[in-house]
């Protein structure tokens, strides 16, 4: 066994009398054949065709330790990430664990559960035992068994039949910046038959630690379900994070996936969409900015099992000074899976001569009677649009600066939530000059 | 106001303008006629400063200064203003957005403070008026899907809110039907006054009814080949640009 597989294989027997559901025989049951997966497969390599882009050996040079607790965030602190006072439902997690006294009590209507994981295997276990890793296929390796075999909290979100909530359910984790901490998230999320939510998961670093993120959300739409699902990553700091979104859609449900990582050590999110059911759709929106020497990948699979159903995947990166931009996007469209329609883009903007950005789309169609396109293009600032903002009188910067912005405009346009789309302009504008804030233009 | 003495351009090593000379006051439109490939819009360009092209030899003063050490945005915020051959279509940016921050740009540069929404709007909403364009246009992304026809309409429109006091008009003519022409026209001839001067880049006289030129040149082979008054425009018109061309070299000495 290598050395960080020693030092995990001991934390694991260490903790594991004190995670949540311990002493819950089908859990322990799980977390050990998991955490044997994990030892045996470990972190993926670049000889794995999935991982070819993303080099971790930094994983195996350093340790990451689970956290014990929470360490201690001020309100005020995280005033940044609350959209501006925009009425939400939230519950907050600091370092891996749910920080209830930070967590507002606003009750959720009814038809509508929302808890920490943690809480649940806690009390009633049985609720969670034919959900919880309903989503993780068995091929999957590294990072989802550690999930598993670690899985310290997280928030499920339950929706019964037809349930609506009005507002917006604010899922917030925030790292302190414990050095070399592992934080194992995961988080559940079934939307019952017609039911309908907005989901926002804020993923930040209030200070810079080489920790380790390990997050994984699964979920499961029914019959006619809709989710907007946000992931808004926001670190500038040196931490590892590895999400996973992992979503089952059943007949006539809709999926709008948006990922948004405005930077992050290293960064890899592997969304996963099976269309089940006919009618299903799914359209997954990512816009990313990766400065100095990070590095953010996006790996998407959507599986077509189902006829009628369609899927409409848009990346959007912008990639400065060193930083690496990976796009994998695998669309597969399975032989019963007719008249699929699916659409994938991928556009990257390189700002800087060391800038990096790769592309693989990977078009898989064992259907005849399907409508697939995809687009993909690499490119700097357009020489000429810079000369045609700088002669009406627009210094240099700016105009770089609206170009960028109006780079990542297509992507904002697809966000239907305004506080997340306000929030995204106001963090944009900090990053890229003042050129940005281009909707907020009245119109009268 | 703008005084050009031996003007050399190369691109990419290549001889574009090979000595010009011309002096422009306020208060005169002066027209430059030409073949293509002349060394039209290269003209154009270099006067609003567009890097693509190196200046070799002589000399640009624009109100006794150097225009050649000023950037592209420091000429915009002196007064000049280039309407674009082909205007750059810029997807996610808004036309109001751009219309609004070139000119507070500009009046900023001149110590003046910026327009709110409202004033802008009631400064903009006129020449709209006078450009025959519908306000919708303002809120779509700056010439984007637009037509050839819009597209020049557009730039007329951005010189009628920036309000330059030299504007280069780069074959602002070239595609448009004859109503797109007299709306594109008269917009010119709006901002015309003593104080204003324009230099109107074109292909062919027929733009020259509409506005009336006080001199005109005629650019052939990189060099100013001939000057004169109006007639000179409709006796281009009938004889083409072959008899010039052949005596280019004798003249251009």
């Amino acid at each position: 066994m290598s050395v960080p597989m020693l030092h995990y294989r001991e934390q694991f027997d260490r903790v594991q009398p004190v995670l949540p559901g311990a002493g819950v025989p089908w859990l322990t049951l799980r977390r050990g054949a998991a955490m044997a997966a994990f030892q045996s497969q470990a972190f993926p390599d670049t000889r794995v065709e999935a991982w070819k882009y993303t080099d971790l050996r930094r994983l195996n040079r350093q340790v990451f330790t689970p956290t014990a607790a929470a360490g201690v965030v001020r309100e005020s602190a995280l005033r940044p990430w609350l959209f501006d006072g925009a009425p939400m439902h939230r519950l907050v997690f600091v370092d891996g664990h749910l920080a209830a006294s930070l967590c507002p009590s606003s009750p959720v209507p009814r038809g509508v559960t929302l808890r920490s994981i943690a809480g649940v295997l806690e009390q009633e276990p049985q609720r969670l035992e034919p959900v919880l890793g309903r989503t993780l296929a068995a091929d999957r390796p590294g990072f989802d068994s550690m999930n598993t075999a670690f899985l310290q909290d997280g928030y499920w979100l339950r929706l019964e039949r037809d349930a609506m909530p009005e507002l917006p359910l604010h899922l917030l984790f925030v790292s302190t910046g414990q050095a070399g901490s592992l934080m194992t998230l995961r988080n559940v999320i079934e939307a019952g038959p017609g039911s309908s939510a907005t989901v926002i998961e804020s993923h930040i670093a209030l200070h810079d630690a080489g920790c380790l993120v390990n997050s994984v959300t699964e979920v499961v739409l029914e019959a006619g379900a809709a989710l907007q699902h946000y992931l808004l990553q926001q670190d500038e700091g040196s931490a590892t994070r590895v999400a996973g979104l992992y979503v089952l859609q059943a007949r006539d449900s809709r999926l709008a996936a948006h990922s948004i990582t405005l930077g992050g050590g290293l960064v890899r999110n592997e969304l996963q969409v099976s269309l089940d059911g006919p009618g299903a759709e799914c359209a997954l929106n990512g816009l990313s900015l990766a400065r100095g020497h990070q590095h953010v990948d996006n790996h998407t699979r959507i599986d077509h099992h189902a006829p009628h159903a369609t899927s409409n995947e848009r990346y959007r990166a912008i990639v400065a000074d060193h930083a690496r931009s990976v796009f994998s996007g695998r669309i597969v469209v399975h032989p019963q899976a007719q008249q699929t329609r699916a659409q994938q883009s991928s556009h990257n903007l390189l700002l800087a001569a060391g800038a990096e950005a790769d592309a693989r789309p990977q078009f898989e169609i064992r259907a005849d009677d399907v409508q697939c396109t995809h687009g993909c293009t690499t490119g700097e600032l357009d020489a000429e649009a810079l000369f045609y903002l700088r002669a009406r009188g627009l210094d240099a910067e700016v105009a770089r600066s609206m170009l960028i912005h109006a780079f990542a405009r297509d992507s904002l346009e697809r966000m239907a939530s305004v506080p997340v789309r306000d929030w995204l302009e106001h963090q944009l504008a900090t990053r890229l000059g003042s050129g940005g804030m281009i909707s907020r233009e009245v119109r009268h | 106001m703008l005084s050009i003495h031996d003007l050399h351009v190369t691109i990419d090593g290549k001889p574009i303008l090979k000595g010009i000379d011309l002096e422009v006051r306020p208060g005169e439109i002066h027209a430059i006629m030409g073949p293509n490939g002349s060394g039209k819009t290269t003209f154009a360009q270099v006067l609003a400063g567009r890097e693509n092209g190196t200046v070799t030899a002589g000399s640009i003063r624009f109100d006794d200064g150097d225009l050649l050490a000023l950037t592209p945005e420091a000429r915009a915020r002196a007064g000049i203003f280039l309407a674009f051959q082909y205007p750059v279509e810029i997807p996610g940016v808004s036309n109001i957005y751009l219309l609004k921050s070139a000119l507070n740009a500009i009046r900023r540069s001149r110590g003046e403070a910026e327009l709110d929404a409202m004033d802008f709007l009631a400064h903009i909403k006129e020449r709209l008026a006078r450009m025959q364009m519908d306000e919708e246009l303002l809120y779509r992304p700056v010439n984007a899907g637009f037509s050839g026809g819009e597209k020049k309409r557009n730039e007329v429109l951005q010189m009628l809110v920036l309000e330059p006091r030299l504007a280069i008009l780069d074959e602002t003519d070239s595609g448009l039907d004859i109503d797109a022409l007299q709306v594109v026209a008269r917009g010119v001839n709006s901002l015309r006054d003593a104080q204003r001067a324009f230099v109107v880049v074109t292909h062919y006289q027929r733009l020259l009814n509409y506005i009336e030129p006080d001199f005109v040149h005629v650019l052939a082979d990189g060099r100013l080949v001939r000057s004169g008054g109006p007639e000179l425009a409709r006796e281009l018109e009938r004889r083409g640009y072959g008899w010039l061309q052949e005596t280019a070299g004798g003249a251009g000495a």
